[in-house]
Protein backbone atom coordinates (compact mmCIF):
# COMPACT_ATOMS: atom_id res chain seq x y z
CA UNK A 1 0.00 0.00 0.00
CA UNK A 2 2.90 2.42 1.01
CA UNK A 3 4.22 1.98 -2.55
CA UNK A 4 0.87 3.08 -4.51
CA UNK A 5 1.13 6.28 -2.11
CA UNK A 6 4.51 7.21 -2.32
CA UNK A 7 4.76 8.54 -6.16
CA UNK A 8 1.91 11.06 -4.80
CA UNK A 9 4.03 12.03 -1.66
CA UNK A 10 6.46 13.45 -4.26
CA UNK A 11 4.36 14.84 -6.25
CA UNK A 12 3.15 17.04 -3.32
CA UNK A 13 5.64 19.81 -3.27
CA UNK A 14 4.10 20.55 -7.03
CA UNK A 15 0.45 20.78 -5.57
CA UNK A 16 1.66 22.46 -2.60
CA UNK A 17 2.84 25.30 -4.60
CA UNK A 18 0.26 25.69 -7.31
CA UNK A 19 -2.10 25.28 -4.45
CA UNK A 20 -0.31 27.92 -2.08
CA UNK A 21 -0.07 30.05 -4.91
CA UNK A 22 -2.83 32.78 -4.38
CA UNK A 23 -2.13 32.96 -0.71
CA UNK A 24 1.35 32.94 -0.51
CA UNK A 25 1.08 36.60 -3.36
CA UNK A 26 -1.09 38.24 -1.16
CA UNK A 27 0.95 37.29 2.06
CA UNK A 28 3.79 38.56 0.85
CA UNK A 29 2.72 41.49 -1.08
CA UNK A 30 0.08 42.64 1.70
CA UNK A 31 1.43 41.04 4.65
CA UNK A 32 5.25 40.53 5.03
CA UNK A 33 6.92 42.71 2.64
CA UNK A 34 4.83 45.71 4.23
CA UNK A 35 5.59 44.67 8.00
CA UNK A 36 9.47 45.00 6.71
CA UNK A 37 8.92 47.68 4.35
CA UNK A 38 7.63 49.94 7.47
CA UNK A 39 10.20 48.85 9.55
CA UNK A 40 12.27 50.35 6.97
CA UNK A 41 10.67 53.89 6.35
CA UNK A 42 10.88 54.42 10.03
CA UNK A 43 14.48 55.25 9.67
CA UNK A 44 13.71 57.73 7.17
CA UNK A 45 12.39 61.27 7.15
CA UNK A 46 9.90 60.62 4.06
CA UNK A 47 7.24 62.67 3.77
CA UNK A 48 5.65 61.30 0.12
CA UNK A 49 6.96 64.41 -1.46
CA UNK A 50 10.79 64.90 -0.98
CA UNK A 51 13.70 62.21 -1.48
CA UNK A 52 13.71 59.42 0.33
CA UNK A 53 16.66 60.07 2.99
CA UNK A 54 17.62 57.64 5.69
CA UNK A 55 17.87 59.59 9.26
CA UNK A 56 19.13 56.68 11.61
CA UNK A 57 17.12 56.66 14.55
CA UNK A 58 15.63 60.31 14.51
CA UNK A 59 11.97 59.54 14.49
CA UNK A 60 12.55 57.00 17.63
CA UNK A 61 14.43 59.70 19.27
CA UNK A 62 11.96 62.70 18.41
CA UNK A 63 9.25 60.10 20.07
CA UNK A 64 10.51 60.15 23.23
CA UNK A 65 10.97 64.30 23.04
CA UNK A 66 7.39 64.81 21.55
CA UNK A 67 4.73 66.19 24.10
CA UNK A 68 2.15 64.98 21.87
CA UNK A 69 3.42 61.46 21.48
CA UNK A 70 3.57 61.59 25.13
CA UNK A 71 0.22 62.43 25.65
CA UNK A 72 -1.59 60.37 23.28
CA UNK A 73 0.71 57.38 25.01
CA UNK A 74 -0.50 58.19 28.35
CA UNK A 75 -4.28 58.75 26.83
CA UNK A 76 -4.26 55.13 25.43
CA UNK A 77 -2.83 54.07 28.67
CA UNK A 78 -5.67 55.58 30.29
CA UNK A 79 -8.52 54.32 28.00
CA UNK A 80 -7.14 50.79 28.77
CA UNK A 81 -6.66 50.87 32.02
CA UNK A 82 -10.12 52.12 32.58
CA UNK A 83 -12.02 49.96 29.56
CA UNK A 84 -10.29 46.86 30.31
CA UNK A 85 -10.85 46.31 34.23
CA UNK A 86 -14.91 47.63 34.25
CA UNK A 87 -15.60 45.63 30.84
CA UNK A 88 -14.64 42.35 32.27
CA UNK A 89 -16.19 42.53 35.31
CA UNK A 90 -19.08 43.48 33.63
CA UNK A 91 -19.23 40.98 30.97
CA UNK A 92 -17.87 38.09 33.80
CA UNK A 93 -20.67 39.01 35.99
CA UNK A 94 -23.62 38.80 33.05
CA UNK A 95 -22.09 35.61 31.80
CA UNK A 96 -22.05 34.15 35.31
CA UNK A 97 -25.64 35.49 35.87
CA UNK A 98 -26.43 34.17 31.80
CA UNK A 99 -25.16 30.51 33.31
CA UNK A 100 -28.47 30.02 35.43
CA UNK A 101 -30.28 27.43 32.44
CA UNK A 102 -32.36 30.57 32.25
CA UNK A 103 -35.00 30.54 29.66
CA UNK A 104 -35.29 33.51 27.23
CA UNK A 105 -30.82 32.81 27.37
CA UNK A 106 -30.85 33.46 23.25
CA UNK A 107 -32.41 36.53 23.95
CA UNK A 108 -30.28 38.15 26.01
CA UNK A 109 -27.62 36.34 24.69
CA UNK A 110 -28.90 38.31 20.82
CA UNK A 111 -29.37 41.52 22.52
CA UNK A 112 -25.51 41.73 24.25
CA UNK A 113 -24.19 40.73 21.06
CA UNK A 114 -25.98 43.54 18.26
CA UNK A 115 -23.87 46.03 19.60
CA UNK A 116 -20.54 43.91 18.77
CA UNK A 117 -22.07 43.15 14.99
CA UNK A 118 -23.21 46.64 14.25
CA UNK A 119 -20.47 49.30 12.50
CA UNK A 120 -19.02 51.43 15.02
CA UNK A 121 -20.11 54.35 12.46
CA UNK A 122 -23.58 53.57 13.15
CA UNK A 123 -23.15 53.27 16.81
CA UNK A 124 -20.87 56.31 17.18
CA UNK A 125 -23.87 58.27 15.15
CA UNK A 126 -26.38 56.73 17.30
CA UNK A 127 -24.31 57.77 20.75
CA UNK A 128 -23.46 61.24 19.71
CA UNK A 129 -27.38 61.66 19.50
CA UNK A 130 -27.62 60.41 22.62
CA UNK A 131 -25.01 62.35 24.45
CA UNK A 132 -26.11 65.27 22.57
CA UNK A 133 -25.94 68.23 25.62
CA UNK A 134 -28.90 70.42 24.68
CA UNK A 135 -31.67 67.60 23.06
CA UNK A 136 -30.15 64.04 24.03
CA UNK A 137 -31.64 61.25 25.51
CA UNK A 138 -29.15 61.10 28.24
CA UNK A 139 -28.82 64.33 30.04
CA UNK A 140 -32.54 64.58 29.80
CA UNK A 141 -32.91 60.76 31.59
CA UNK A 142 -30.36 62.28 34.26
CA UNK A 143 -32.65 65.66 34.55
CA UNK A 144 -35.55 63.12 36.01
CA UNK A 145 -32.33 62.71 39.41
CA UNK A 146 -31.99 66.42 39.41
CA UNK A 147 -28.45 65.80 37.51
CA UNK A 148 -27.56 68.73 35.09
CA UNK A 149 -25.44 66.24 32.72
CA UNK A 150 -22.47 67.22 31.30
CA UNK A 151 -21.56 68.56 27.92
CA UNK A 152 -20.65 64.71 27.65
CA UNK A 153 -17.90 64.80 24.43
CA UNK A 154 -16.97 68.30 24.39
CA UNK A 155 -15.84 68.44 27.94
CA UNK A 156 -12.29 67.97 28.08
CA UNK A 157 -12.67 65.99 31.34
CA UNK A 158 -15.54 63.93 30.22
CA UNK A 159 -14.74 63.30 26.41
CA UNK A 160 -12.34 60.60 27.65
CA UNK A 161 -14.55 58.48 29.78
CA UNK A 162 -17.76 59.13 27.51
CA UNK A 163 -15.62 57.18 24.97
CA UNK A 164 -14.75 54.56 26.90
CA UNK A 165 -17.80 53.75 28.12
CA UNK A 166 -19.45 53.49 24.45
CA UNK A 167 -16.61 51.36 23.94
CA UNK A 168 -17.04 49.16 26.90
CA UNK A 169 -20.71 49.09 25.72
CA UNK A 170 -20.00 48.02 22.09
CA UNK A 171 -18.21 44.89 23.17
CA UNK A 172 -19.55 43.81 26.47
CA UNK A 173 -21.45 41.16 24.65
CA UNK A 174 -18.13 39.45 22.76
CA UNK A 175 -16.17 39.09 26.40
CA UNK A 176 -19.69 37.64 27.45
CA UNK A 177 -20.06 35.00 25.37
CA UNK A 178 -16.42 33.77 25.71
CA UNK A 179 -16.94 33.71 29.74
CA UNK A 180 -20.52 32.15 28.81
CA UNK A 181 -18.15 29.44 27.01
CA UNK A 182 -15.45 28.88 29.89
CA UNK A 183 -18.05 28.76 32.27
CA UNK A 184 -20.34 25.90 30.68
CA UNK A 185 -17.11 24.20 30.66
CA UNK A 186 -16.72 23.84 34.27
CA UNK A 187 -18.10 20.42 35.16
CA UNK A 188 -21.15 20.54 37.49
CA UNK A 189 -19.65 18.23 39.55
CA UNK A 190 -17.57 20.80 41.74
CA UNK A 191 -20.46 23.17 42.56
CA UNK A 192 -22.61 19.77 43.92
CA UNK A 193 -19.64 18.49 45.99
CA UNK A 194 -19.34 22.00 47.29
CA UNK A 195 -22.93 22.29 48.34
CA UNK A 196 -22.59 18.77 49.71
CA UNK A 197 -20.00 20.85 51.97
CA UNK A 198 -22.87 24.21 52.29
CA UNK A 199 -20.54 26.55 50.92
CA UNK A 200 -22.59 29.68 49.78
CA UNK A 201 -22.81 31.06 46.71
CA UNK A 202 -20.22 33.67 46.72
CA UNK A 203 -17.57 30.63 48.08
CA UNK A 204 -18.15 29.12 45.15
CA UNK A 205 -17.75 31.61 43.20
CA UNK A 206 -14.68 32.64 44.78
CA UNK A 207 -13.31 29.08 45.58
CA UNK A 208 -14.47 27.43 42.21
CA UNK A 209 -15.93 29.36 39.21
CA UNK A 210 -12.72 32.11 39.55
CA UNK A 211 -9.87 29.59 39.47
CA UNK A 212 -11.00 27.26 37.01
CA UNK A 213 -12.21 30.25 34.47
CA UNK A 214 -8.87 31.93 34.68
CA UNK A 215 -7.60 30.84 31.63
CA UNK A 216 -10.25 32.18 29.90
CA UNK A 217 -9.99 35.07 31.99
CA UNK A 218 -6.69 35.71 31.18
CA UNK A 219 -7.38 35.30 27.30
CA UNK A 220 -9.80 37.54 27.54
CA UNK A 221 -7.75 39.97 29.45
CA UNK A 222 -4.91 40.19 26.63
CA UNK A 223 -7.15 40.41 24.28
CA UNK A 224 -8.92 43.64 25.46
CA UNK A 225 -5.57 44.67 26.18
CA UNK A 226 -4.24 44.35 22.34
CA UNK A 227 -7.71 45.55 21.20
CA UNK A 228 -7.32 49.05 23.76
CA UNK A 229 -4.16 49.65 22.05
CA UNK A 230 -5.17 49.79 19.06
CA UNK A 231 -8.44 51.95 19.14
CA UNK A 232 -9.32 53.94 16.60
CA UNK A 233 -13.10 54.33 14.61
CA UNK A 234 -14.41 55.45 18.74
CA UNK A 235 -12.42 58.39 18.90
CA UNK A 236 -11.75 59.34 14.98
CA UNK A 237 -15.64 59.12 15.03
CA UNK A 238 -16.93 60.44 18.35
CA UNK A 239 -14.73 63.24 19.49
CA UNK A 240 -11.64 63.52 16.53
CA UNK A 241 -9.59 62.90 19.11
CA UNK A 242 -10.42 66.54 21.01
CA UNK A 243 -11.49 68.62 22.77
CA UNK A 244 -7.73 69.52 23.50
CA UNK A 245 -6.64 66.15 22.05
CA UNK A 246 -7.62 64.66 25.42
CA UNK A 247 -8.76 61.70 23.45
CA UNK A 248 -6.05 61.37 21.08
CA UNK A 249 -4.84 58.32 21.21
CA UNK A 250 -1.72 56.18 19.86
CA UNK A 251 -3.64 55.00 16.59
CA UNK A 252 -4.83 58.46 15.70
CA UNK A 253 -2.09 60.09 16.13
CA UNK A 254 -0.58 57.45 13.62
CA UNK A 255 -2.94 58.13 11.64
CA UNK A 256 -2.85 61.64 11.44
CA UNK A 257 0.90 61.76 10.81
CA UNK A 258 0.80 59.32 8.08
CA UNK A 259 -2.40 60.19 6.17
CA UNK A 260 -2.58 63.89 7.14
CA UNK A 261 1.14 65.44 8.02
CA UNK A 262 1.85 62.59 5.60
CA UNK A 263 5.31 62.03 7.80
CA UNK A 264 5.56 58.39 7.05
CA UNK A 265 8.80 57.76 8.55
CA UNK A 266 7.14 58.93 12.08
CA UNK A 267 4.17 57.19 11.85
CA UNK A 268 6.19 54.29 10.98
CA UNK A 269 8.46 54.73 13.79
CA UNK A 270 5.11 54.91 15.93
CA UNK A 271 3.61 52.07 14.31
CA UNK A 272 6.90 50.41 15.81
CA UNK A 273 6.39 50.95 18.82
CA UNK A 274 2.24 49.62 18.71
CA UNK A 275 4.16 46.62 17.09
CA UNK A 276 6.70 46.24 19.92
CA UNK A 277 3.70 46.65 22.70
CA UNK A 278 1.62 43.59 21.26
CA UNK A 279 4.62 41.86 20.44
CA UNK A 280 5.42 42.12 24.23
CA UNK A 281 1.87 41.50 25.63
CA UNK A 282 1.35 37.97 23.53
CA UNK A 283 4.92 36.73 24.53
CA UNK A 284 3.59 37.53 28.45
CA UNK A 285 0.74 35.75 26.84
CA UNK A 286 2.52 32.52 25.88
CA UNK A 287 4.58 31.96 28.60
CA UNK A 288 1.81 31.90 31.11
CA UNK A 289 0.11 29.82 29.00
CA UNK A 290 2.92 27.11 28.98
CA UNK A 291 3.05 27.67 33.09
CA UNK A 292 -1.03 26.59 32.88
CA UNK A 293 -0.26 23.50 30.65
CA UNK A 294 2.41 22.08 32.80
CA UNK A 295 -0.49 21.00 35.62
CA UNK B 1 -28.97 23.50 51.84
CA UNK B 2 -30.32 26.83 51.06
CA UNK B 3 -32.65 26.79 48.41
CA UNK B 4 -31.97 29.85 45.69
CA UNK B 5 -34.66 30.67 44.73
CA UNK B 6 -33.71 34.31 44.76
CA UNK B 7 -30.55 33.41 41.88
CA UNK B 8 -32.81 33.07 38.27
CA UNK B 9 -34.99 36.37 39.13
CA UNK B 10 -31.80 38.35 40.03
CA UNK B 11 -30.63 37.18 36.86
CA UNK B 12 -33.11 37.72 34.56
CA UNK B 13 -33.78 41.68 36.34
CA UNK B 14 -30.13 42.16 35.90
CA UNK B 15 -30.02 40.57 32.31
CA UNK B 16 -33.14 42.73 31.13
CA UNK B 17 -31.92 45.88 32.26
CA UNK B 18 -28.76 45.19 30.32
CA UNK B 19 -30.59 43.95 27.49
CA UNK B 20 -32.61 47.25 27.44
CA UNK B 21 -29.09 49.61 27.83
CA UNK B 22 -27.90 47.20 24.82
CA UNK B 23 -31.09 47.31 22.71
CA UNK B 24 -32.46 51.15 23.52
CA UNK B 25 -29.38 52.99 21.60
CA UNK B 26 -30.75 50.78 18.30
CA UNK B 27 -34.36 51.32 19.33
CA UNK B 28 -34.04 55.08 19.74
CA UNK B 29 -32.01 55.33 16.13
CA UNK B 30 -35.16 53.68 14.32
CA UNK B 31 -37.74 56.46 16.01
CA UNK B 32 -35.88 59.18 15.20
CA UNK B 33 -35.61 58.04 11.97
CA UNK B 34 -39.48 58.51 11.85
CA UNK B 35 -39.75 61.95 13.28
CA UNK B 36 -40.02 65.07 11.71
CA UNK B 37 -37.01 67.22 11.34
CA UNK B 38 -38.08 69.57 14.08
CA UNK B 39 -39.84 67.36 16.24
CA UNK B 40 -36.35 65.77 16.75
CA UNK B 41 -35.67 69.23 19.18
CA UNK B 42 -38.79 69.04 21.11
CA UNK B 43 -38.19 69.25 24.68
CA UNK B 44 -38.88 66.16 26.95
CA UNK B 45 -37.75 64.17 23.82
CA UNK B 46 -40.81 61.82 22.67
CA UNK B 47 -41.25 58.11 20.99
CA UNK B 48 -42.51 59.14 18.33
CA UNK B 49 -43.44 62.42 16.47
CA UNK B 50 -47.01 63.22 15.29
CA UNK B 51 -47.07 60.75 12.31
CA UNK B 52 -44.66 58.51 11.74
CA UNK B 53 -42.30 59.68 8.28
CA UNK B 54 -41.24 56.95 6.08
CA UNK B 55 -40.55 59.73 3.62
CA UNK B 56 -37.55 60.33 5.58
CA UNK B 57 -36.00 57.09 3.84
CA UNK B 58 -36.50 58.05 0.40
CA UNK B 59 -35.93 61.45 0.92
CA UNK B 60 -32.59 60.68 2.10
CA UNK B 61 -31.52 58.63 -1.04
CA UNK B 62 -32.63 61.29 -2.82
CA UNK B 63 -29.64 63.76 -1.44
CA UNK B 64 -27.52 61.26 -0.36
CA UNK B 65 -26.23 58.00 -2.86
CA UNK B 66 -26.87 55.45 -0.21
CA UNK B 67 -28.06 53.06 -2.40
CA UNK B 68 -24.90 53.44 -3.87
CA UNK B 69 -22.83 53.25 -0.93
CA UNK B 70 -25.02 50.07 -0.27
CA UNK B 71 -23.85 48.21 -3.19
CA UNK B 72 -20.56 49.52 -2.95
CA UNK B 73 -20.38 47.44 0.34
CA UNK B 74 -22.57 44.63 -0.98
CA UNK B 75 -20.23 44.19 -3.79
CA UNK B 76 -16.95 44.40 -1.72
CA UNK B 77 -18.00 42.09 1.05
CA UNK B 78 -18.91 39.19 -1.20
CA UNK B 79 -15.75 39.00 -3.33
CA UNK B 80 -13.64 39.59 -0.06
CA UNK B 81 -15.39 36.78 1.41
CA UNK B 82 -15.56 34.05 -1.67
CA UNK B 83 -11.57 34.67 -2.48
CA UNK B 84 -10.63 34.67 1.52
CA UNK B 85 -12.23 31.15 1.77
CA UNK B 86 -11.00 29.61 -1.58
CA UNK B 87 -7.52 30.95 -0.51
CA UNK B 88 -7.54 29.63 3.35
CA UNK B 89 -8.96 26.93 2.62
CA UNK B 90 -6.47 25.86 -0.14
CA UNK B 91 -3.31 27.56 1.94
CA UNK B 92 -4.76 25.22 4.78
CA UNK B 93 -4.86 22.13 3.63
CA UNK B 94 -1.73 22.59 2.12
CA UNK B 95 -0.31 23.09 5.43
CA UNK B 96 -2.08 20.90 7.02
CA UNK B 97 -1.61 17.70 4.62
CA UNK B 98 1.15 18.36 2.18
CA UNK B 99 4.72 17.60 2.43
CA UNK B 100 6.69 19.93 0.82
CA UNK B 101 10.02 21.81 2.25
CA UNK B 102 10.15 24.92 4.61
CA UNK B 103 6.48 23.88 5.65
CA UNK B 104 7.39 24.78 9.06
CA UNK B 105 9.26 27.63 8.32
CA UNK B 106 6.68 29.37 6.14
CA UNK B 107 3.53 28.51 8.30
CA UNK B 108 5.63 29.77 11.58
CA UNK B 109 5.97 33.15 9.64
CA UNK B 110 2.26 33.07 9.12
CA UNK B 111 1.60 32.49 12.28
CA UNK B 112 4.15 35.44 13.61
CA UNK B 113 1.67 37.97 11.19
CA UNK B 114 -1.39 37.02 13.48
CA UNK B 115 0.24 39.32 16.10
CA UNK B 116 0.67 42.27 13.80
CA UNK B 117 -1.58 45.35 13.99
CA UNK B 118 -3.21 46.17 11.10
CA UNK B 119 -1.24 49.74 11.45
CA UNK B 120 1.84 48.55 10.44
CA UNK B 121 1.12 47.24 7.28
CA UNK B 122 -1.33 50.42 6.36
CA UNK B 123 1.87 52.39 5.20
CA UNK B 124 3.20 50.57 2.81
CA UNK B 125 0.05 49.24 1.55
CA UNK B 126 -1.32 52.99 1.22
CA UNK B 127 2.37 53.67 -0.99
CA UNK B 128 1.91 50.50 -3.05
CA UNK B 129 -1.97 51.47 -3.94
CA UNK B 130 -0.63 54.81 -4.74
CA UNK B 131 2.15 53.89 -6.89
CA UNK B 132 0.07 51.22 -8.67
CA UNK B 133 -2.58 54.13 -9.40
CA UNK B 134 -5.45 52.60 -7.35
CA UNK B 135 -5.96 54.62 -4.92
CA UNK B 136 -9.71 55.73 -4.87
CA UNK B 137 -10.76 52.68 -6.38
CA UNK B 138 -12.18 49.48 -4.91
CA UNK B 139 -9.43 47.11 -5.97
CA UNK B 140 -7.57 49.05 -3.17
CA UNK B 141 -9.81 47.91 -0.24
CA UNK B 142 -10.35 44.14 -1.93
CA UNK B 143 -6.87 43.62 -2.74
CA UNK B 144 -5.26 43.44 0.75
CA UNK B 145 -8.00 41.51 2.19
CA UNK B 146 -8.02 38.48 -0.67
CA UNK B 147 -5.68 36.75 2.05
CA UNK B 148 -5.61 35.98 5.52
CA UNK B 149 -3.12 34.91 7.84
CA UNK B 150 -5.90 34.36 10.78
CA UNK B 151 -8.14 32.26 8.20
CA UNK B 152 -5.04 30.29 6.68
CA UNK B 153 -4.35 29.30 10.39
CA UNK B 154 -7.92 28.80 11.33
CA UNK B 155 -8.80 26.42 8.82
CA UNK B 156 -5.18 25.17 8.94
CA UNK B 157 -6.17 23.90 12.62
CA UNK B 158 -9.65 22.60 11.57
CA UNK B 159 -8.34 20.70 8.83
CA UNK B 160 -5.44 18.82 11.08
CA UNK B 161 -8.72 17.54 13.15
CA UNK B 162 -10.34 15.35 10.03
CA UNK B 163 -9.06 11.75 10.26
CA UNK B 164 -6.31 11.01 7.12
CA UNK B 165 -8.19 7.83 6.99
CA UNK B 166 -11.10 9.31 4.90
CA UNK B 167 -8.84 10.41 2.46
CA UNK B 168 -6.61 7.25 2.32
CA UNK B 169 -9.11 5.47 -0.08
CA UNK B 170 -9.14 8.56 -2.43
CA UNK B 171 -5.46 8.57 -2.34
CA UNK B 172 -4.84 4.47 -3.53
CA UNK B 173 -7.38 5.56 -5.94
CA UNK B 174 -5.07 8.31 -7.71
CA UNK B 175 -7.10 11.27 -6.23
CA UNK B 176 -4.89 14.56 -7.17
CA UNK B 177 -4.57 16.55 -3.48
CA UNK B 178 -6.25 19.33 -5.34
CA UNK B 179 -9.16 16.85 -5.94
CA UNK B 180 -8.93 15.58 -1.95
CA UNK B 181 -8.92 18.42 -0.94
CA UNK B 182 -12.35 19.97 -3.38
CA UNK B 183 -14.62 16.29 -2.69
CA UNK B 184 -13.23 15.34 1.25
CA UNK B 185 -12.04 18.23 2.94
CA UNK B 186 -14.04 21.19 1.46
CA UNK B 187 -17.76 19.10 1.95
CA UNK B 188 -16.40 18.06 5.37
CA UNK B 189 -15.48 21.83 6.93
CA UNK B 190 -18.84 23.67 6.01
CA UNK B 191 -19.73 24.50 9.22
CA UNK B 192 -15.72 25.79 10.01
CA UNK B 193 -15.88 27.81 6.40
CA UNK B 194 -19.47 29.26 7.54
CA UNK B 195 -18.59 30.66 10.78
CA UNK B 196 -14.94 31.99 9.05
CA UNK B 197 -17.25 33.70 5.98
CA UNK B 198 -19.37 35.26 8.65
CA UNK B 199 -16.69 37.13 10.50
CA UNK B 200 -14.80 37.78 7.14
CA UNK B 201 -18.35 39.09 6.29
CA UNK B 202 -18.85 41.44 9.47
CA UNK B 203 -15.14 42.82 9.21
CA UNK B 204 -15.43 43.88 5.77
CA UNK B 205 -18.80 45.05 5.83
CA UNK B 206 -18.16 47.19 9.07
CA UNK B 207 -14.53 48.16 7.78
CA UNK B 208 -13.98 52.10 8.58
CA UNK B 209 -10.77 52.73 8.87
CA UNK B 210 -9.65 51.21 5.28
CA UNK B 211 -11.97 53.06 3.02
CA UNK B 212 -11.43 56.47 5.33
CA UNK B 213 -7.84 55.83 3.97
CA UNK B 214 -7.66 54.46 0.38
CA UNK B 215 -11.73 56.28 -0.49
CA UNK B 216 -12.40 60.16 -1.45
CA UNK B 217 -15.05 59.96 -4.53
CA UNK B 218 -18.33 59.90 -3.04
CA UNK B 219 -19.48 57.26 -5.81
CA UNK B 220 -16.82 54.80 -4.35
CA UNK B 221 -17.62 55.60 -0.70
CA UNK B 222 -18.69 52.16 1.43
CA UNK B 223 -21.97 52.59 3.83
CA UNK B 224 -20.18 53.40 6.80
CA UNK B 225 -17.75 56.05 5.35
CA UNK B 226 -20.58 57.05 3.69
CA UNK B 227 -22.04 57.29 6.85
CA UNK B 228 -19.50 59.16 8.64
CA UNK B 229 -19.25 61.85 5.78
CA UNK B 230 -23.09 62.30 5.42
CA UNK B 231 -22.71 63.25 9.62
CA UNK B 232 -19.82 65.93 8.67
CA UNK B 233 -22.69 67.69 5.66
CA UNK B 234 -25.85 67.16 7.52
CA UNK B 235 -24.94 67.08 11.17
CA UNK B 236 -28.57 68.44 12.65
CA UNK B 237 -30.84 66.68 10.40
CA UNK B 238 -30.74 63.46 12.61
CA UNK B 239 -33.92 61.67 11.27
CA UNK B 240 -31.74 61.31 7.94
CA UNK B 241 -29.06 60.43 9.87
CA UNK B 242 -30.91 57.78 11.68
CA UNK B 243 -32.40 56.51 8.82
CA UNK B 244 -29.00 56.25 7.08
CA UNK B 245 -27.94 54.79 10.36
CA UNK B 246 -30.96 51.97 10.45
CA UNK B 247 -29.68 51.07 6.44
CA UNK B 248 -26.31 50.49 7.63
CA UNK B 249 -26.66 47.97 10.36
CA UNK B 250 -29.99 46.63 9.09
CA UNK B 251 -28.55 43.94 6.81
CA UNK B 252 -26.16 42.77 9.36
CA UNK B 253 -28.73 42.14 11.57
CA UNK B 254 -30.44 40.39 9.36
CA UNK B 255 -27.58 37.69 9.04
CA UNK B 256 -26.88 37.51 12.65
CA UNK B 257 -30.70 36.91 13.76
CA UNK B 258 -30.93 34.38 10.70
CA UNK B 259 -27.48 32.78 11.77
CA UNK B 260 -27.00 33.56 15.40
CA UNK B 261 -26.01 29.89 16.48
CA UNK B 262 -23.05 29.86 13.73
CA UNK B 263 -21.89 33.57 15.41
CA UNK B 264 -21.95 32.02 18.61
CA UNK B 265 -19.66 29.21 17.73
CA UNK B 266 -17.63 31.43 16.09
CA UNK B 267 -16.84 33.66 19.02
CA UNK B 268 -16.41 30.49 21.74
CA UNK B 269 -13.99 29.00 19.35
CA UNK B 270 -11.74 31.39 19.66
CA UNK B 271 -12.20 32.01 23.29
CA UNK B 272 -11.60 28.27 24.14
CA UNK B 273 -8.67 27.41 21.57
CA UNK B 274 -6.63 30.00 23.18
CA UNK B 275 -7.94 29.50 26.76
Amino acid sequence: MMKSIKPLLYKDGLWAFLMLLPNLIGFLMFLLLPVLATFVISFSSWNLTDSFDFNGIDNYKELFKDPVFIQVMGNTLYFTAASVPIGIAVSLLLAVFLNQKLRFIRFYRAAFFIPVISSMVAVSVIWQWIYNPEYGLLNYALSWFGIDGPAWLTDPNWAMPTVIITSIWKSLGFNMLIFLAGLQSISDSYYEAADIEGANWYAKFRHITLPLLSPTTFFVTVMSIINSFQVFDTVYLMTQGGPARSTSVLVYYIFQNAFQYFRMGYASAMAYVLFFIVLIITFIQFWRQKKWSIY
Amino acid sequence: MKPRIWLKPTAHVILLIGSIIMLFPFIWSVCTSLKNVNEVFTYPPRFFGEELKFTNYTNMTDRFPIIRFFFNTLKITVIVVVFQLITSSMAGYVFARLRFRFREGLFGLYLATLMVPAQVTMIPTFLLMKYYGLLDSHWSLILPSLVSAFGTFLLRQFFSTIPEALEEAAKIDGCTPFGIYWRIFVPLSKPALATLGIFIMLGTWNDFVNPLVFINSMSKMTLTLGLANMQGLYSTDWPALMAATVITVLPILIVFLSAQDIFVRGVTLSGLKEG
